[in-house]
């Protein structure tokens, strides 16, 4: 029975734990049609703090976009807290990384936090004082509060950072991604974040952060998933951040199936390619 | 809107009558009396009626793009403006010739409503040629702008040879034709003026949001896509009311200078957009009386070359960014820095018991050249933080005593920090403190005495040992 | 205008064409610059921006003196990229708002200085705009005895200068291109070559500027190297081609404006020249994107059918293996067996129409035999121990690098044995495990010995 199985997988969940805070299906995702996340397939349960690790060009970030719709899927499915995306969106919070956005934008601090609520206010009405207030208090609990006024381009890195998760905090999500949040950061900030993804896991949440650091990845999280264009391994720290499961992580790049994939991506492209 | 704290709004209204001042100067040029009498009183106080017509219009069609240029700007979609306006062209003489063809005569909404039909056409076909990854989206912008600017040109020939002089007034769609403006003009372009303007008040955060991280709010499960085609919809409907203002080569002017100058006075948003929208009708009403003094010249061209006699003006004063504050700027950071480093020089000598110091050891501690030791000197004095004694020699007073201890302490807190932190080698600090320390806001000074459990008023003693001038000779 | 339609070589027609077909010849070299530099409304910018230069020439020289003309183009060509490029630096302005604001400020005050100067010279501001191709051949010189239009030597000389400029700088253009930080590394300015190229650019628009007016000159800039970029990868090959696709355009496009027009309304003989060519240009990139042998949507297209029919026919070939090897009913229909084998999952197979024409070809290509139900032939046998070997060799490769669940393994390596070229084969063979069971716990087929010559079946079109 070489090829039945595959009809089972066909609908989603058989192998799912229904009460997972991240449920990653078969999930194909391609730049310019080269694939570059293969048949990704994994679940994080819900109140931890995972972390997503893998070398450059693993996909890291290339996981939080498909699963938050930011990029499309060529095949599988996500189930976010048991939903498709798109019908839990207001739970969903996402800190994108830093270098994505331009910091000469005419903004100060108290504005950008204030478009984590702009959901919650509504089309075509405007910012009153009870926003305002819930976004100086995210301020406050990631240590800006004296800086709400300032340009953004006159915050250092990390406080530009932490003007994300500020944003990220007035969403007052049930989950949250986060794109390389400690990248680039100085230590006090580094510690203050990481401050605040404790406390959040104590409310109950749950924190997906995309992360690059071997060294503290063990201290600071208790969920971790390897990831090399392939999910090499997912599951609990202690269990899955082996030194075997790190040396395939590490330990080259899937070379063959970059090759594959290259062939595979130019020919349905209907373009030529030399071999 | 935020009423914000940290930029007080008299500080756009003061420099923006500063501008209008310095703006309205070369009009004395004509200050003749008689000229005066004449004519520039006529046409600065509006009382005739066709020039108060054309400055109302003008002005209006203005800030209503300096108004929608704002979020074209940072968008960065300034390009794909140009490209709007050059696509129009086909859109505005095929009505043409339909109208001719079917007895409508010249409408002018029959007009405009081609010129948005084709703009729509032009803006889906760069979106689909930008997807031919090798070309990139500029050439996709060059080759629609081209294309259909070709097809315009092609269509103006036939409707020059086939209609009955009809036709000149197409010419106003691409030179403007600011000095005869209708009252049926300034109407529609009070008309599409008031749609941007409501457009862009009710999606004010939206289009915030968008302009400074698309990936956020379509996070937030708002359709970029759809915020996107707003933006563009704002900017084509002032584009096209603009067109018999300006001209479709230089509408765009109106759309980019006009933001692009308030940047320099401004890093609140709402305030870019009133500021642009200022910027946009004192452009326009300038360049239409200066074109009401001078009829030959081409009003068009006036009012663009007026708007960005307004952008060089904000690109060296502004407030914000301008050349001439961050050079003032630079200028005061540098002084300070060469005050403080005084300061310690002093301080230093006077640690090895050194009361009155000598010119030679004050040189050899730093790399100055007696000349700017000299001004130093001199300014410090001034200031009343040194004296000077007999021959060349030199002494802090106790006020300069004390700023000078303040300066070291500064400085030393940092180079422990260095050391204790940053892992620098001591031999390095002086140099690494040397350039942060002049950066220290007191707060920061506050957390450092915290971090070295040092308690002021004395400066600790140097991590790393200083020059003796006694030895060093 | 012209009023008549003249009768081909009358004297008139031949120069206008030459005259087109060398502006577009000249503008299509440094057009090949921009576009690989992605800069393409640069040289929207530039065409706008020389207009002040040009009309400072006038002003100066008091004529329509050429050598004043070209100097002031060139200086205002410099002085839009530079005061572009500190506008970005300086004044932090984003850069397609710098270009604006630099080329609209710049055409402004060429259209008022032209408008001031207009007592003087004859230039008229809707020339600016269109061009007047259609007088250039009117005005003539006497040169070695023969009467020839005098916009002739003179964008003969541009062309010449251009082309050996950039035959020049070849390398330096290329790499500036490329890499300027590489370039900046062997010690070649990318500013200086850029600006050069600008000076190019420049030079290139007053040049074309009289005949297809400032807006124009963008479409011989950018259309012709653009169609030319989808017919070819390399730039020595681009330069040359888009040369002469430019030079096509214009002879198309004059053509077209001269004669089109007469064939459907009597009253109008002839339409602007310009814009015609303009027209044809963008047609010409439109028709490249889809005909082009390389990159074109037809080829494409074509391909992919070409494509699932080889993955439909090896996905035929590999399940009748798996039923040969596990020796089920041979009596049976073909259709029946491999729904009985879940075969039908491939995508390729699920038609009735793609399941025949695999059939078609697999018995065309003497993989299958005639009989009904057809059987493997040797051949066939031999492809499907070699599709099924790489297909357990995939899963075993995977089982051991990635985590994927062991009922995953199938479908990927279903997807990836299509696409193992001999080379990728070698290697997946070098790391095969020296068991030959697969994850599933079945035989890895023995590598096929000796492979025939015509089963060379990945890929088969080739």
């Amino acid at each position: 029975m070489t090829i039945t199985h595959a009809s089972q997988t066909t609908q989603f969940g058989s192998e799912h734990a229904a009460d997972a805070a991240l449920s990653i299906h078969d999930v194909t995702v391609a730049y310019h049609r080269r694939p570059v996340l293969w048949d990704l397939d994994l679940d994080i349960p819900r109140g931890v703090l995972a972390s997503i690790i893998g070398p450059n060009g693993a996909g890291k970030s290339t996981m939080i976009k498909a699963c938050l719709d930011l990029i499309p899927r060529i095949s599988g499915n996500v189930r976010i807290l048991g939903e498709p995306y798109r019908q839990i969106r207001g739970k969903v919070g996402y800190v994108p990384q830093r270098e994505t956005v331009d910091w000469e934008f005419p903004v100060s601090a108290l504005d950008v936090t204030c478009m984590g609520l702009y959901r919650k206010i509504g089309w075509f009405r405007s910012i009153r004082r009870p926003h305002r207030e819930k976004a100086r208090e995210a301020l406050d609990r990631v240590g800006l509060a004296d800086f709400a006024h300032r340009q953004i381009s006159q915050l250092s890195g990390g406080q530009q950072q932490r003007v994300f998760l500020a944003r990220a905090l007035v969403q007052e999500a049930d989950i949250y991604f986060m794109d390389e949040p400690f990248a680039s950061v100085d230590v006090a900030t580094e510690q203050a974040i990481l401050e605040l993804l404790r406390t959040m896991r104590q409310e109950g949440r749950t924190v997906v952060v995309v992360h690059h650091d071997l060294q503290t990845a063990q201290n600071y999280f208790d969920w971790v998933v390897l990831l090399n264009t392939r999910l090499v391994a997912s599951g609990p720290m202690k269990e899955t951040f082996t030194s075997e499961n790190l040396r395939r992580t590490y330990g080259g790049r899937l070379t063959l199936l970059e090759e594959a994939g290259r062939a595979l991506s130019q020919a349905q492209a209907g373009l030529p390619h030399e071999e | 809107m935020s009423r914000s704290a940290s930029l007080p709004p008299r500080y756009a209204h003061r420099t923006l009558w500063t501008l209008l001042a310095i703006f309205l100067s070369p009009l004395a040029a004509y200050a003749d009396p008689v000229f005066f009498e004449s004519k520039l009183q006529k046409i600065l106080f509006l009382q005739d009626y066709n020039t108060r017509i054309v400055v109302i219009g003008t002005s209006i069609l203005g800030a209503a793009c300096g108004l929608s240029g704002t979020f074209l700007l940072l968008r960065k979609r300034a390009l794909m403006g140009d490209v709007l306006s050059h696509t129009m062209l086909p859109g505005v003489v095929l009505a043409f010739l339909l109208g001719t063809t079917f007895g409508y005569e010249k409408t002018l909404p029959l007009l405009l409503l081609g010129a948005a039909i084709a703009a729509g056409l032009g803006s889906l076909s760069v979106l689909m040629l930008r997807r031919i990854s090798v070309l990139g989206d500029e050439t996709a912008m060059a080759i629609v702008l081209s294309f259909f600017f070709g097809i315009g040109t092609v269509l103006l020939s036939i409707a020059q040879e086939s209609a009955t002089g009809h036709q000149a007034g197409l010419e106003s769609f691409i030179y403007g034709k600011t000095a005869s403006l209708t009252r049926g003009d300034v109407q529609w372009i009070l008309l599409g003026s008031l749609f941007s303007l409501g457009l862009v008040l009710l999606l004010f955060k939206e289009f915030r949001m968008l302009c400074f991280d698309e990936e956020f709010t379509g996070c937030q499960g708002r359709p970029v896509v759809g915020l996107d085609a707003a933006l563009f919809a704002v900017v084509i409907v002032t584009t096209l009311v603009g067109l018999q203002a300006v001209g479709l080569i230089l509408i765009i002017a109106l759309l980019v200078i006009p933001p692009a100058a308030a940047r320099f006075w401004t890093d609140q948003l709402h305030h870019t957009t009133a500021v642009a929208a200022t910027i946009g009708a004192l452009g326009c009403w300038s360049g239409v009386t200066i074109s009401a003094l001078a009829p030959r010249l081409p009003a068009g061209a006036l009012i663009v070359l007026s708007t960005a006699f307004l952008f060089l003006i904000s690109l060296l004063f502004g407030s914000r960014r301008g050349l001439i504050g961050r050079l003032i700027r630079w200028s005061d950071t540098r002084a300070s820095v060469g005050k403080d480093h005084l300061l310690r020089a002093f301080y230093e000598l006077s640690e090895s018991h050194l009361k009155w110091i000598r010119l030679e050891d004050l040189a050899g501690l730093r790399s100055w050249t007696p000349r700017q030791l000299q001004r130093l000197l001199k300014r410090a004095r001034k200031r009343g933080e040194v004296i000077r004694g007999n021959a060349n020699t030199w002494k802090l007073t106790d006020r300069g005593h004390l700023l000078a201890a303040h300066r070291t302490r500064n400085h030393r807190l940092w180079e422990l920090y260095l050391i204790r932190y940053a892992h620098l080698a001591t031999s390095h600090v002086d140099r690494a403190a040397d350039r942060i320390e002049h950066v220290l806001g007191p707060e920061l000074v506050h957390h450092l005495e915290q971090e070295l459990d040092q308690r002021p008023p004395y400066a600790p003693e140097s991590p790393h040992p200083i020059l003796n001038p006694e030895e060093s000779r | 205008m012209i009023g008549y339609v003249p009768p081909w070589f009358d004297g008139y027609t031949e120069w206008l064409v030459a005259i087109a077909v060398l502006v577009a010849m000249t503008c299509a070299i440094p057009g090949s610059f921009l576009l690989v530099r992605r800069e393409s409304m640069m040289g929207d910018a530039i065409s706008h921006a020389v207009l002040p230069g040009i009309a400072i020439g006038f002003l100066i020289s008091g004529s329509r003196n050429r050598e004043w003309m070209f100097l002031g183009a060139a200086i205002s060509g410099i002085a839009t990229a530079i005061l572009a490029q500190s506008l970005r630096v300086i004044g932090r302005v984003e850069r397609g708002a710098a270009l604006g604001i630099v080329f609209t400020t710049l055409f402004a005050l060429g259209l008022v200085l032209i408008v001031q100067s207009a007592d003087h010279v004859d230039l008229d501001p809707s020339c600016v705009l269109y061009g007047q191709i259609e007088l250039a051949p009117l005005d003539t010189i006497t040169l070695a005895g023969y009467e020839i239009p005098r916009a002739l030597p003179i964008l003969g000389v541009v062309f010449l200068a251009v082309l050996l400029a950039t035959l020049f700088l070849w390398k330096e253009l290329l790499i500036t291109s490329f890499d300027s930080e590489l370039a900046q590394s062997q010690g070649i300015p990318p500013q200086v070559i850029h600006q050069i190229l600008m000076v190019l650019v420049a030079v290139t628009c007053v040049a074309a500027f009289e005949s297809v007016g400032s807006i124009l000159v963008v479409a011989l800039l950018v259309a012709p190297a653009a169609s030319a970029r989808l017919l070819t990868d390399r730039l020595v090959t681009l330069v040359p081609l888009s040369a002469f696709l430019g030079g096509l355009a214009a002879m198309i496009g004059t053509l077209a404006a001269l004669t089109l027009p007469g064939h459907f309304q009597t009253e109008i003989e002839d339409v602007n020249i310009a814009g015609s060519i303009a027209i044809v240009c963008g047609l010409m990139v439109v028709l490249a994107a889809i005909g082009s042998p390389r990159r074109g949507l037809i080829v494409r297209y074509l391909n992919r059918i070409r494509l699932q029919l080889r993955i439909a026919v090896e996905d035929l070939i590999g399940a009748l293996y798996r039923i040969e090897i596990e020796k089920r009913s041979p009596e049976t229909p073909i259709k029946t067996q491999l729904l009985q084998m879940g075969a039908l999952t491939s995508p390729g197979l699920r038609s009735n129409f793609w399941l025949g024409l695999a059939q078609w070809h697999a018995h065309r290509r003497g993989l299958l035999t005639p009989s009904e139900p057809p059987s493997l032939t040797p051949a066939g046998l031999q492809l499907g121990a070699q599709l099924v070997r790489t297909h357990r060799l995939w899963e075993s490769y995977l089982a051991d690098h990635t985590a994927l669940p062991t009922n995953h393994l199938h479908d990927t390596a279903m997807d990836l044995e299509h696409f193992t070229a001999p080379a990728l084969s070698k290697a997946l063979e070098e790391i095969a495990p020296t068991d030959p069971i697969d994850p599933h716990g079945r035989a890895i087929p023995a590598p096929t010995q000796p492979p025939l010559p015509d089963s060379e079946s990945t890929p088969p079109d080739r």
